[in-house]
């Protein structure tokens, strides 16, 4: 292998990053249905506070 | 507990271990094939690209031979849970396939001039594989009763599963050995600092491929889990009316 970078390195780094790229949507994919997750939780917690609160002002 | 809250955990559990574990071995995989690895007599540094498309594509293959497993679990027991194990599985490997596809794309161009070689027997199997399990999602979404759709998708992913070895061996087969065989050789096989660099790989990709599954699984059992809980708190009216959709749908607990 001489100094420089040989032949074909543009192949090889375009096939890494194809892979990483993927996995990095998956990723992002994931963060986004954890931040939705999130959000639900939210809202459930203020559902059963609502409904708790029905509860004792009940009759 | 109940069952989706369960199911959650179950999935869940060692998750950062495994997390942890995958960027590990894929990162060792990495410095390996740049670092350890000779390079290839005839093709040179763009065999590098082996590293990563060929474990891709064993376990984007195995993916779906364990989502045939899990298929048969299904016809079997008749239990839901394996229905979306089979769909996850190959929901993960239909993700990895397209990599393989287009990592074997750029490694065609760099060895033979052209993006894609219609007589070379590996691409074009893999190409037919990958585009029967493209149409197992738009299956399971033309049937609307998710009984009938999970049995029948279990009924393909059967089929489909089966096709995969034998795919396999009938290019095996073939004569027209014109893809660059770089994992057994007339001289019997890889050289040892290049098969310890593939074993590394294939492990990372593996356990990346285990890591995405059981994520996958943990979100589709705590959006079944929060969809429960929402119907017992808020009744039947609180929770939207389930569409026609492709994923599997988990027993309300």
């Amino acid at each position: 292998m001489t100094d420089t970078l040989p032949d074909n390195t543009g192949y090889v780094a375009a096939a890494y990053l194809v892979f990483f790229v993927l996995v990095l949507v998956y990723l992002v994919i994931m963060a986004a249905k954890l931040a939705r997750f999130e959000r639900e939780v939210t809202e459930l917690n203020e559902l059963a506070r609502r409904s708790s609160e029905t509860r004792v002002d009940g009759p | 507990m109940t069952g989706p809250a369960r199911l959650t955990m179950l999935y869940a559990t060692r998750l950062r271990a495994l997390s942890i574990a995958t960027v590990a071995t894929l990162g060792g995989a990495l410095t390996l094939a740049f670092f350890y690895a000779p390079m290839d007599a005839d093709q040179g540094f763009m065999q590098k690209i082996f590293y990563v498309h060929v474990p891709m594509a064993i376990v984007a293959l195995g993916g779906f031979v364990f989502g045939a497993i899990m298929a048969i679990r299904h016809l079997r027991t008749g239990d839901a849970r394996y229905d979306l194990r089979a769909y996850v599985a190959i929901h993960v490997s239909l993700v990895l396939g397209a990599g393989v596809l287009i990592t074997g794309s750029i490694w065609a161009k760099a060895s033979w001039g052209h993006w894609w070689v219609w007589d070379e027997p590996t691409l074009v199997s893999f190409l037919i594989v990958f585009l029967l399990y493209a149409t197992y999602q738009p299956l399971r979404f033309s049937i609307e009763d998710p009984e009938r759709q999970a049995r029948y998708a279990s009924v393909f992913a059967i089929v489909a599963g089966a096709f995969v070895p034998l795919n396999f061996l009938a290019v095996r087969l073939a004569e027209a050995y014109t893809h660059p065989r770089v994992f057994a050789t007339a001289d019997g096989g890889l050289p040892p600092r290049m098969a310890l660099t593939f074993y590394v790989a294939l492990a990372g990709m593996a356990l990346l491929y285990l890591t995405l599954w059981r994520y996958e699984m943990a979100s589709k059992n705590t959006a079944a889990q929060l969809r429960s809980l929402r119907r017992r708190l808020g009744g039947e009216d609180a929770v939207a009316a389930r569409g026609r959709s492709a994923a599997p749908s988990l027993p309300a607990s």
